[in-house]
C-alpha cells in the first residue's frame, strides 16, 4: 500500500500541468517514502528524510516557484513525439531492469535482525579506523559550505550589476 | 515483516526511478526537472537502505550512503535554485531551451 502511495504520486508529480499541484504530489511522494523508511526499522533515516526533503527541499521549490511564476499557471503540453518515445524508453528500461532483478532472485537472504542505532551510527560516522566514515564527513561538510556561499555569490552578482 | 521479499523493494525503486527519469525526459521547466532528479535520488536511497538491511544486516554502510546522498542532494537543490532564480532575474524564463547561451 505505501508503495502504491509513492507511486501513484510520483506519477501524479511528473505528469500534473499545473507546476505548483505537481511540487504538492512530490511532497506526498516524499512522505511516502519516509513511511517506507519507517516501515524497514531505519527510524533515522526516515526523520531526516522527513526533516531534510519535506522541510528542506520541497519548500525550497515552493518558494521558487512562488518567485518565478504564477502558481496557476499551466505549464504546455509535452511535444507528442517525444513523450511517446520517452515513454517507450522508459517502459523498456524499466522492463530490462526489472527482468535483470527477478532472473537474479537475491537468494542470499540472511534472516539477522538488522538494528540501526543512532549511536551506532555516530560512532562508525566518526571513528577514524578502517570502516569509519570521518573523510566522506569532513568532505561533506567542505561540500556543504561551499555550496552555500556559491549561492550567495550565485545571488549577489546579479544585485551589484543592476546597481 | 520479513516475508516481503527484497525483490519487490526492488520493484519499487526501479519503478520510481523511471518515474523520475520520464519526467526528466518530458519536463522542460527546470524546477519540474530538478523535481524529477530528487525522485530518482530517493529510489537510489531505497535501495542502499533495502540492500544494506536485507543483506548485510550486521554492516551500516548502506545507511551512510544514504545519509551522504540525502546533504548532497540538499546542496545540489540549494545551488540549482539560486541559479533558476539568477536565470529567471536574466531571462525572464525558466525554460531548459531558452537558456541556451553561457555567458552573455
Amino acid at each position: 500500500m505505501i508503495a502504491a502511495f509513492i507511486l501513484g504520486t510520483g506519477l501524479l508529480a511528473v505528469t500534473t500541468k499545473k507546476i505548483f499541484r505537481s511540487a504538492i504530489w512530490l511532497l506526498f511522494s516524499l512522505m511516502g517514502i519516509a513511511g517506507l523508511y519507517f516501515w524497514m526499522q531505519v527510524e533515522f533515516i526516515a526523520a531526516v528524510q522527513i526533516i531534510v526533503y519535506v522541510g528542506g527541499i520541497v519548500v525550497l521549490i515552493i518558494f521558487s516557484i512562488f518567485l518565478t511564476q504564477k502558481s496557476g499557471k499551466e505549464m504546455p503540453e509535452p511535444v507528442r513525439g517525444r513523450m511517446l518515445f520517452s515513454i517507450l524508453a522508459v517502459l523498456l528500461g524499466f522492463a530490462l531492469t526489472y527482468l535483470l532483478i527477478y532472473r537474479h532472485g537475491f537468494t542470499q537472504m540472511n534472516d539477522k535482525p538488522f538494528t540501526a542505532e543512532v549511536s551506532d551510527i555516530g560512532t562508525q560516522m566518526l571513528s577514524t579506523s578502517e570502516h569509519g566514515y570521518v573523510l566522506p564527513f569532513e568532505a561533506v561538510s567542505m561540500l556543504l559550505l561551499a555550496a552555500m556561499i556559491g549561492c550567495i555569490v550565485i545571488a549577489m552578482k546579479s544585485k551589484t550589476e543592476t546597481k | 515483516m520479513t516475508g516481503i521479499p527484497l525483490t519487490d523493494i526492488l520493484f519499487v525503486s526501479t519503478a520510481l526511478f523511471f518515474i523520475g527519469m520520464y519526467g526528466l525526459f518530458t519536463r522542460r521547466n527546470i524546477i519540474t526537472m530538478l523535481m524529477s532528479v530528487e525522485l530518482i535520488l530517493n529510489s537510489v536511497n531505497i535501495n542502499f537502505v533495502a540492500f544494506n538491511k536485507y543483506l548485510y544486516p550486521e554492516k551500516l554502510d548502506g545507511i551512510f550512503f544514504t545519509i551522504f546522498i540525502i546533504t548532497i542532494a540538499a546542496a545540489e537543490a540549494a545551488v540549482a535554485i539560486a541559479i533558476i532564480i539568477n536565470l529567471y532575474r536574466t531571462h525572464q524564463s525558466i525554460d531548459a531551451e531558452d537558456a541556451g547561451e553561457l555567458k552573455f
